[in-house]
């Protein structure tokens, strides 16, 4: 790694192994503008906004590009640049629909705020391409192709991230679009919903898939009992949008401006986790005693199960069949409140606030309906809440704190974690260890679990047996993982898979944010695990009562599921 | 041809350039001389048996003009563009022929199957512009009437009422 100095605008600034110069004007503290460039993607150089000077040569190059050398100097900020940078955006805008007061993206847009900042207030290029058709196919999010500014950053993430490709560019010149192959609708892809291109997409081209219209038709309809439950990284996450730091836990503010807003009862999806904690680790050691099929992956998360189906059923038969914590809380409030909505004649209505927004294409499965109505009425992601939120004007700070209801608002330490990469395999494996001292958890916290990598491996001592557990976070890596396994080069007992980095912290539903806004709600989710009443699954009273009054044939009826089989 | 023969055939021109990502240009020329145009079967091949997603594989072919992504007409009638052709107004040719061809959007080719009309920018007969080339065979001097006359002549040979 290169090491040196260089000299932006007159300041010497020290270089050490930043891959190009923009890091390094960056880590000076100018905010160099860009579009195409994003640190966790490789580096494309196409939108030309980053250009710097060579205050030698006078020479204007991209600092996306160029490799920091030692005595380097450039200025960023010279007429010339300035120019540049107006014309670009001049022509962006040119060829992109501002109809930013009514775009879902305004507030969070790029070329917006790029546009305002250098204060490009005529666009004297009229726009001459076609409309372009927009596809609202997919349950997770909304393509527009008319704002698109081809920054690529939605082809990078697909492709580098996830593994899927399911965007590209096509065309040439005046002509060039982003879209699926074939011009086809996402919904005719192997689109895997996980919504990662909207979290990148600079513009308002690829947004998520807004429902909150239905959330207040249902919300103000005295027919309906709305019933919320909130999933673990939403807590986490949501304050950064109000101006709480990353990683911040501001569960009793939400519930109490959901109550606020009109919803009926608030749970939390911890709850559930729980009863998916002690169900999936009586089928790891059910399949431990049977000998397999091994690996046993996670079924948590629907993009990643999609991904199976999509691409390698075979592996079907090794995913848990265990429901997800978000349909089981779903099957228990179907089996609990059938009574109740006799009682007083009004209907159930199931909100779940998830991080995710494959959970939107999860809820509307075949398999998650029955009688014709979905087991979950409603996904809204942590996003759609905040506009809720906004939308009703409440301060979350000058809110009086008010905990989950109860019975389902009590979770367990374990469940909370199911948030962060790496978590559900963590309650699992406390779940099964069969020491169960203070000590032990300490153990499994620090055995290398927990982390960034986007594999990472372990291995325990379960009575005897040494059980092999992998973690991945990123379908890429998944992919990786399983032509490992396929090759005989890797073996596990189980994998725990999550498609998004981070985990669930870091879904397509949450604020926008970068890896270090991720890894701090990470550990904003272990903060709340170290400070739970109870940090083992099995440890909570209503859950452990409630599957004993439910009886196994119940459970097993209602808490598994089978995809891609027949049964 | 079935499908499948298609396919076994694009397979094997697949298997001739070893499979590799980096010959993706030389496998779908070599398709496309094989079938004359690309379909979706055989990019989504392509890009299953090299490793690549198929929106990559749709990026690429749409990228070249060279590439024809329906397939082309029986005869295929290229107007020269270049710039003697385009001064002694080639234009007014290729209009005729559109028109003759009931051509609309992006389409170039008629809905019989026929004919496929596409520009070529320079064919180096200068001398002889504007010309045009049907199936290969170059033909010089060209106005709107006489191109159109061609065309009908080959409409009757192939047994077609105008």
């Amino acid at each position: 790694m290169a090491k040196g100095i260089m000299i932006i605008d007159g300041v010497r600034v020290p270089f050490d192994g930043e891959k190009n110069v923009l890091a390094v004007v960056r880590k000076a503290g100018i905010d160099i503008p860009t579009f195409c460039y994003y640190s966790d993607l490789s580096v494309y150089g196409a939108c030309r906004m980053c250009m710097v000077e060579d205050t030698k040569t006078g020479k204007i190059e991209a600092s996306c590009s160029m490799e920091p050398r030692d005595g380097m100097s450039i200025r960023t900020n010279t007429a010339k640049l300035l120019k540049h940078r107006r014309m670009i955006l001049e022509l962006l805008l040119a060829s992109h629909d501002c109809s930013c007061t009514n775009c879902a993206k305004s507030g969070n847009c790029r070329l917006q705020e790029l546009a305002q900042r250098f204060g490009v207030r005529h666009v004297r290029f009229p726009d001459t391409r076609p409309r372009y058709e927009m596809d609202y196919s997919s349950h997770a999010i909304f393509r527009d192709p008319n704002k698109c500014i081809l920054c690529g950053d939605c082809v990078r993430v697909c492709e580098e991230k996830q593994g899927q490709g399911i965007l590209d560019f096509a065309g040439r010149g005046s002509e060039l679009q982003v879209m699926p192959a074939f011009d086809k609708k996402l919904s005719e892809t192997k689109c895997v919903s996980c919504g990662q291109c909207a979290a990148v997409c600079t513009t308002g081209a690829i947004t998520v898939n807004d429902q909150i219209g239905t959330a207040w038709r249902a919300i103000h309809d005295p027919q309906k009992r709305v019933v919320v439950q909130i999933a673990p990284a939403v807590r986490v996450a949501i304050g950064e949008e109000f101006g709480y730091a990353p990683g911040e836990n501001i569960l009793d503010r939400i519930v109490s401006a959901l109550k606020i807003m009109g919803v009926d009862e608030v749970y939390d999806t911890n709850f559930a986790a729980d009863i998916t904690t002690i169900t999936e680790a009586e089928e790891f050691l059910q399949r431990l005693q049977a000998g397999g099929p091994f690996p046993m992956f996670t079924s948590c998360c629907p993009a990643w199960v999609k991904y199976l189906e999509l691409n390698d059923p075979k592996y079907l038969k090794n995913i848990s069949t265990c429901k997800s914590p978000m349909e089981m809380f779903a099957s228990v409030l179907k089996e609990k409140y059938a009574e109740k909505d006799a009682a007083d004649s009004r209907t159930t209505y199931h909100i779940a606030i998830m991080p995710c927004t494959a959970k939107k294409m999860e809820a509307a499965r075949d398999e998650f309906f029955h009688n014709g109505t979905p087991d979950v009425d409603l996904v809204l992601t942590t996003r759609e809440l905040v506009d809720m939120i906004r939308e009703t004007g409440i301060h979350l700070d000058e809110l009086e704190l008010e905990s989950p209801d109860l019975p389902f608002g009590l979770g367990s330490g374990a469940a909370v974690i199911y948030g962060v990469t790496g978590g559900v395999a963590e309650s699992v494996v406390r779940h099964c260890l069969p020491d169960k001292t203070k000590n032990a958890l300490r153990q499994v916290r620090v055995s290398g679990i927990r982390g960034d990598e986007p594999i990472r491996e372990v291995t325990y001592d379960v009575g005897g047996t040494e059980i092999k557990i992998a973690v991945v976070n990123g379908l890429v890596h998944a992919k990786e993982l399983i032509a490992d396994v396929e090759a005989g080069k890797r073996f596990y007992h189980l994998v725990e898979v999550m498609s998004c980095q981070g985990g669930c912290v870091g879904g397509a539903g949450q604020p926008y944010g970068l890896t270090a806004a991720k890894r701090e709600r990470g550990k904003g989710l272990y903060a709340a695990d170290a400070s739970a009443l109870f940090k083992r699954a099995e440890k909570n009273p209503v859950v452990t009562a409630m599957l004993a009054d439910f009886g196994p044939q119940w459970c097993h009826d209602h808490l598994h599921v089978h995809y891609g089989t027949e049964e | 041809m079935s499908m499948n023969q298609r396919l076994a055939r694009v397979s094997e021109i697949i298997d001739a350039h070893g499979a590799q990502p980096s010959q993706l240009i030389a496998i779908l020329q070599d398709t496309q001389s094989a079938f004359n145009y690309l379909s979706q079967e055989d990019m989504t091949l392509i890009a299953q048996r090299l490793g690549i997603s198929t929106a990559k594989v749709y990026s690429v072919a749409t990228f070249y003009e060279n590439f024809s992504l329906e397939p082309k007409g029986k005869h295929i009638i290229r107007v020269c563009d270049g710039t003697a052709c385009h001064v002694r107004k080639s234009q007014p040719i290729y209009d005729a022929i559109h028109d003759y061809m009931h051509l609309t959007g992006k389409r170039k080719t008629d809905a019989d199957g026929l004919f496929t009309l596409e520009t070529v920018a320079c064919l180096g007969a200068c001398g002889l512009s504007p010309v045009l080339t049907i199936d290969g065979e170059v033909h010089a001097k060209m106005t709107p009437d006489s191109a159109l006359a061609l065309l009908d002549t080959i409409r009757k040979e192939e047994g077609l009422a105008k």
